[in-house]
């Protein structure tokens, strides 16, 4: 029997405590590894203050919301048998995007505020309701795919009025680099907003594991199989709403970590898309914590976003990627 | 002949399209039956209703009990279903492809019993694809992928079996390798229900002939009284030319009409 991938699992699973121990060590105020671990148990002083509030609220978030990205990137690839499947395709990160947007445009509250989460979740349960609202409870995928791509466009469309009416410039400018994706600032406030959406995405979208593996021989043989594919897909599109929903609404748009995680797992444990969901979900940790740090390291005037700096790791890797299978996808027809 | 499946008067409209008008028939088990009838008379959709895989008016009933009463675990438990054309859209080992069979047996997170291990294992020698087992199933031809897909489908254990069209695409020999399986499936006690296109197949194996037209089932009974040579023009459109072999009559088209 081909088991689960372990080996592969195991190594990403250490790897997360690594990078988030690196996570935790890098900032201006220049702690050692040992200081900071010293300082998170103890949390007295100054040190304490900024291992435990600053840093480990920045370092979880970095950790869950890139694990609900892989996650969801690799739940809906296995929903749609399609690699090029990515968590923005129904729309509710844009959702969350604009209704966040709207909140810091009129709403007189800043980027850091809770008003911003609370919008984002909100919005992305409201694009989730409209979804199943247009697609109907007998939809096949094509009609939910064109209802998500609707309202994807719908809500980009309203992110970018939002950005056109903004009351003056700077608004506008704190909009345009809120959308960017960052970790910055962020709060145990922000970890608490969002931290029970996150865990209940994590949780519908890995009852689905076996239905995805059975949907390998398509929908009409998973469903005689006893899959209730309704169930799968209504499950599917609420799991990567409310995770993907709550991660951009207390993050900002961070993009291709869904997309990339995924991929890069089955390399090396094998594309079955069962087992593809923990060790993408580790992957989606990996590749966003990385990004954090890398964006706190990297000498700039103003901090970089790290959804800027997740696709300019992403797209690297993933174009190796592409041209050491590329003799493969030639051979094969599409 | 004690049927395991009863359907009738089951009618399915796709859109305004009736596809499937009061189709009325019984499968045993023990017999292989074919699903014999010209491009679109509707048999891929009557399968799809009796998988329940489609809403359908009518009744049909597995083992007495209405199929629209079963959860989709309990149905796939009796019911094996054979799509058209062994898709796989991931390149999962073939082990794993024929341990899907087993999926209706476990629940979410149960990892394979004994007797899911003996089922697969079973199925792989069957259809002769163990030597393939640990291999990526997108790496076979396509005679061994209709071996790895029949394979699932047996894994399931099932008392029904129903294929659609299991030989199309397939070269001579393994058309006669899956015919044989189909049967080797009936004679272990299975009630099985194929859909074949070719007519000579159809009379070398199956038990029994279910023909349709335009959305009926127009003849049904044993292989030899169905393939008559006048119902074959009549049906078909085709004039066929009867031979024989080992004593069995097989049509042969010979000329379209």
């Amino acid at each position: 029997m081909s088991g689960f991938p372990v080996r592969p699992t195991l190594a990403l699973a250490m790897l997360v405590p690594v990078l988030m121990l690196a996570s935790l060590t890098v900032g201006p105020a220049g702690l050692s590894p040992a200081d900071t671990v010293a300082a998170l148990w103890s949390g007295e002083g100054p040190a304490g203050i900024i291992a435990r509030d600053i840093r480990l609220p920045r370092t979880l978030l970095a950790a869950s919301i890139g694990a609900t990205l892989g996650l969801a990137g690799a739940a809906l690839q296995g929903l749609l048998r399609n690699p090029l499947a990515e968590p923005a395709l129904f729309g509710a990160p844009q959702a969350a995007a604009a209704a966040s947007s709207f909140v810091i445009a009129f709403g007189f509250v800043s980027a850091t505020s809770m008003a911003v989460p609370l919008a984002g979740i909100a919005g992305a349960l409201i694009s989730i309701g409209g979804l199943i609202a247009i697609a109907g409870r007998r939809a096949s995928l094509t009609v939910i795919l064109l209802a998500g791509l609707a309202l994807a466009s719908f809500a980009g469309a309203a992110t970018a009025l939002i950005l056109n009416l903004a009351p003056n410039p700077f608004i506008a400018l704190e909009v345009a680099f809120w959308l960017l994706g960052s970790l910055e600032d962020r709060s145990s406030d922000h970890l608490f907003i969002s931290g029970p959406f996150l865990v209940a995405s994590w949780i519908v979208l890995m009852l689905n594991a076996r239905a995805f593996r059975a949907l390998t021989l398509g929908e009409d043989a998973a469903a005689s199989l006893g899959v209730d594919l309704f169930r799968t897909r209504l499950l599917v599109v609420i799991g990567v709403a409310v995770g993907v929903g709550a991660a951009v609404a207390v993050a900002g748009s961070i993009g291709f970590v869904g997309l990339v995680a995924p991929h890069l797992v089955r390399r090396f444990a094998g594309s079955d898309p069962a087992h593809v969901m923990l060790p993408g979900a580790l992957a989606g940790a990996v590749l966003l914590l990385t990004a954090d740090v890398a964006v706190r390291i990297i000498p700039a005037a103003i901090e970089l976003k790290v959804g800027v700096v997740t696709a300019l790791i992403g797209v690297p890797f993933f174009l190796a990627m592409i041209f050491s299978e590329r003799r493969m996808l030639e051979g094969s027809p599409s | 002949m004690t049927a395991i499946v009863a359907a009738d008067k089951v009618s399915v409209s796709i859109g305004d399209a009736r596809v499937v008008e009061t189709a009325t028939f019984r499968l045993a088990r023990g017999m292989l039956t074919a699903l014999v009838g010209p491009n679109g008379a509707g048999k891929t959709t009557l399968m799809r209703a009796v998988a329940g895989l489609i809403a359908a008016e009518g009744t049909i009933t597995i083992d007495g009990r209405a199929l629209e009463s079963m959860s989709p675990r309990e149905r796939a438990r009796v019911l094996a279903y054979l799509p058209q054309g062994a898709v796989f859209h991931w390149p999962l080992r073939v082990d794993a492809i024929v341990t899907l069979g087993r999926y209706p047996h476990g629940d979410a997170f149960s990892s394979p019993t004994p007797d899911d291990r003996r089922a697969v294992a079973a199925a792989l020698a069957a259809t002769a694809i163990a030597q393939f087992a640990s291999r990526p199933v997108t790496t076979l031809s396509g005679g061994e992928r209709a071996r790895v897909a029949l394979a699932r489908a047996l894994a399931t254990q099932a008392p029904v079996l129903l294929a659609d069209e299991p030989t199309v695409s397939l070269d001579a020999r393994h058309q006669l390798v899956v015919m044989q399986l189909l049967q080797d499936a009936a004679r272990a006690g299975a009630a099985v229900l194929a859909v074949i296109h070719d007519l000579t197949l159809a009379a070398r194996f199956a038990d029994r002939v279910l023909m349709m037209q335009a959305g009926r089932v127009v003849a049904e009974g044993e292989t030899a009284t169905i393939l008559q040579p006048d119902r074959i023009a009549d049906i078909f459109g085709v004039e066929p030319a009867m031979l024989e072999l080992d004593g069995v009559p097989l049509p042969l088209p010979r000329r379209p009409l």
